[in-house]
């Protein structure tokens, strides 16, 4: 059991995953980003490979993406900041990338790296179920790292029956049909489906994320799951942070609906 | 040539986001019990006849080939219907998308040859139409943009990574993941996922179907010794290829964007620097870093400046069935004037490429050459313009 599992495995409820762009705001702030993220009461971890051609993010993540690839991220630079990190920290890691990055880096160079520096799983939105299937289940198999295959509201059933069958860790479940960061709130129509998809008793947990910004749209999507992911939101506080370990403090105590204690004697907001 | 998992060799494949699933499968499960059908044929046919104009004529060059020595015969897709072959694969797809029941069009466009031929299906259909251009490209290939508009599209600039034909089609992607439910994306060349580069590939194929039978009639043979056809990421190659693919004695020229020149660090000549790798949904060759980051190409033609190749030609490359040739916009620019002066035909920049190839090309004098003639130069005039001053 890797840390993901053993996190669903002690936790029911109100999961929180943050995501970051690797080498945004700057390109050594993996460690301190990561760090502030437990510190503030975070799950679980998603380390975002910047990519130049982002197909499935919005504005806020390319741009944070183009502005790490400027600053110089590389996977070889990532995967040191991460394994350095990873001996101050137990926090489950997650690495968000598209397929195209493994596919270069060498598949199983990549998982043999992430394995080393201590990532948990991955989420490749453009890897699609087939291709992991006859192609790289064995090889993710091998070093043990969980994958997090996509539904949202247009998957047919029983292709969601495979990509149960397939992810191990959590499903990522989009709230609604978008790029990353691009619609705001939760409409009943996004409810019909997260309880559609509930009574499917599917056999992973499931984390809901697109959408998802504030406490209100938190806490709605973990009464329909174990918790939720939350990515443009937190980019866009980092990109007029001053101080990381306030910002993320103050966002996620936003999100989880408590009085943020403060790091520093003022608060942003 | 493509297996039922959208397979040529090891190139091609479905990499896409889960969003755009159901309407990619909706697509392959569909395209080819449809566009086969007798009822999308009769309409197919009688649009590309009556409102296209074909069968586009094939013309022999007489003082191009006195010029090399040899026999050339110019496809003329440029006399299509606004002007370039893209047409044939907006007429077909158009059709496709109303019997899926779509409401919407969108499309990304390079040269802008693309986006008209979709605003123009979009216009005969009465269908909303939204076009995504680079900003750089909507700058280069104005005429273009005023005729979209024209016609009643909107033109939405990209204005991501290089602005131009690589991020308009990165844009045109997450607008179909924003819009599941009604919308078709008319994807303009043999590129992204499984179906696209087949179906794009079929409904070009009229290009070459007509070839067989006009020269047959004007030489006494349907094969060609040779086919020239300029490559971004491939239709017009892919529709003058198609019905000579298992002619093995039919030399396949592809030929590429060198922009500067191939190693100037300003170029598209994706099968020489391009490796292996996803872009667009497609597995195929693409020009990278090391770290998977695509590389911003550079061409002086917005319809080459792109840094992949469709999967088809990927595979033929790869496997040797075609030669991949690649020419600078130099020498592209006074091929455009060559043939202007020598035929009376000016040719669009893509195409220009092609026929500077004749100057590299290996041949004999007793061959028979097509070149795909895939496009008018009208829209380059401003572009042409800036070198009259070296060509009085």
């Amino acid at each position: 059991m890797n840390r993901i599992e053993k996190l669903f495995a002690e936790r029911q409820k109100d999961i929180l995953n943050i995501y970051f762009t690797a080498g945004y705001p700057g390109l050594n702030d993996t460690e301190t980003i990561i760090l502030s993220l437990e510190k503030a009461g975070v799950d679980l971890i998603e380390i975002g490979m910047p990519y130049s051609d982002p197909l499935a993010d919005g504005p806020t993540i390319q741009e944070s993406g183009q502005i790490a690839l400027q600053n110089g991220m590389t996977l070889d630079l990532l995967f040191q900041q991460i394994a350095s990190t990873r001996s101050k920290t137990e926090i489950p890691l997650v690495m968000m990338g598209y397929f195209n990055q493994v596919m270069q880096y060498g598949e199983e160079r990549f998982l043999k790296a992430c394995v080393n520096a201590g990532v948990d799983g991955l989420i490749l939105p453009d890897l699609p179920l087939y291709e992991y299937e006859h192609q790289f289940k064995d090889l993710f198999e091998k070093y043990g790292l969980c994958i997090s295959f996509l539904i949202t509201p247009q998957t047919p059933e029983e292709r969601i029956k495979k990509v149960d069958e397939l992810t191990r860790g959590f499903i990522y479940m989009v709230s609604n049909a978008s790029i990353t960061g691009a619609k705001k709130g939760i409409s009943e129509q996004q409810v019909d489906y997260f309880e559609r998809i509930g009574a499917m008793q599917l056999s992973h947990p499931r984390l809901i994320g697109f959408g998802i910004s504030d406490h209100e749209t938190f806490s709605t999507a973990c009464q329909y799951s174990k918790g939720a992911i939350i990515g443009s939101a937190y980019i866009k506080k980092m990109s007029k942070s001053e101080n990381i370990e306030q910002t993320t403090l103050d966002f996620v105590s936003m999100v989880r609906g408590r009085r943020s204690s403060a790091v520093s004697p003022q608060s942003s907001d | 040539m493509v297996n039922d998992k959208g397979y040529y060799g090891e190139f091609g494949g479905a990499f896409i986001p889960e969003m755009l699933y159901p309407n990619v499968e909706e697509l392959r499960r569909c395209y080819v019990e449809v566009s086969e059908s007798d009822d999308f044929q009769k309409d197919f046919r009688r649009l590309l006849k009556d409102y296209v104009g074909r069968p586009s004529p094939l013309y022999l060059a007489e003082r191009l080939s006195e010029h090399y020595q040899t026999n050339i015969y110019l496809k003329r897709e440029d006399l299509n219907h606004t002007g370039a072959h893209k047409i044939n694969n907006t007429i077909g797809q158009i059709l496709m998308a109303q019997r899926l029941g779509k409401k919407r069009i969108i499309a990304e466009t390079g040269a802008g040859q693309h986006g008209v031929a979709t605003a123009t299906v979009c216009a005969l259909m009465g269908v909303e139409c939204i076009v995504y251009m680079g900003e750089v490209d909507i700058e280069r290939q104005a005429p273009n943009v005023g005729r979209m508009k024209m016609l009643g599209a909107e033109v939405r600039p990209a204005t991501s990574g290089s602005k131009t034909l690589k991020d308009a089609t990165n844009e045109a992607i997450r607008d179909w993941i924003n819009n599941p439910e009604d919308t078709h994306y008319i994807i303009g060349s043999v590129v992204g996922p499984h179906p696209y580069p087949d179906m794009v590939a079929r409904f070009q194929s009229v290009i070459s179907e007509e070839m067989l039978w006009q020269l047959e009639e004007q030489t006494g043979k349907e094969d060609p010794d040779i086919i020239v056809a300029c490559v971004g990421g491939g239709s017009n190659a892919a529709g003058s290829y198609y019905h000579y693919l298992n002619k093995e004695n039919v030399r396949l020229i592809a030929v590429e964007a060198a922009g500067m020149g191939i190693h100037s660090g300003e170029s598209a000549a994706t099968s020489v620097l391009g490796t292996k790798g996803v872009i667009h949904g497609s597995r195929t060759l693409l020009m990278q870093t090391e770290d998977g980051q695509i590389i911003e190409p550079y061409s002086i033609s917005a319809g080459l400046d792109y840094p992949g190749i469709g999967p088809m030609h990927a595979h033929l490359i790869d496997t040797g069935r075609a030669e991949a040739i690649s020419i600078t916009d130099e020498d592209a620019v006074k091929a455009a004037f060559f043939l202007a002066r020598t035929e009376g035909i000016i040719p669009a920049l893509e195409t220009a490429h092609a026929f500077a190839a004749l100057d590299v090309l290996e041949y004999r004098k007793d061959d028979i050459i097509v070149i795909n003639l895939s496009g008018r130069g009208d829209k380059d005039l401003a572009i042409f313009s800036k070198y009259f001053d070296q060509h009085e």
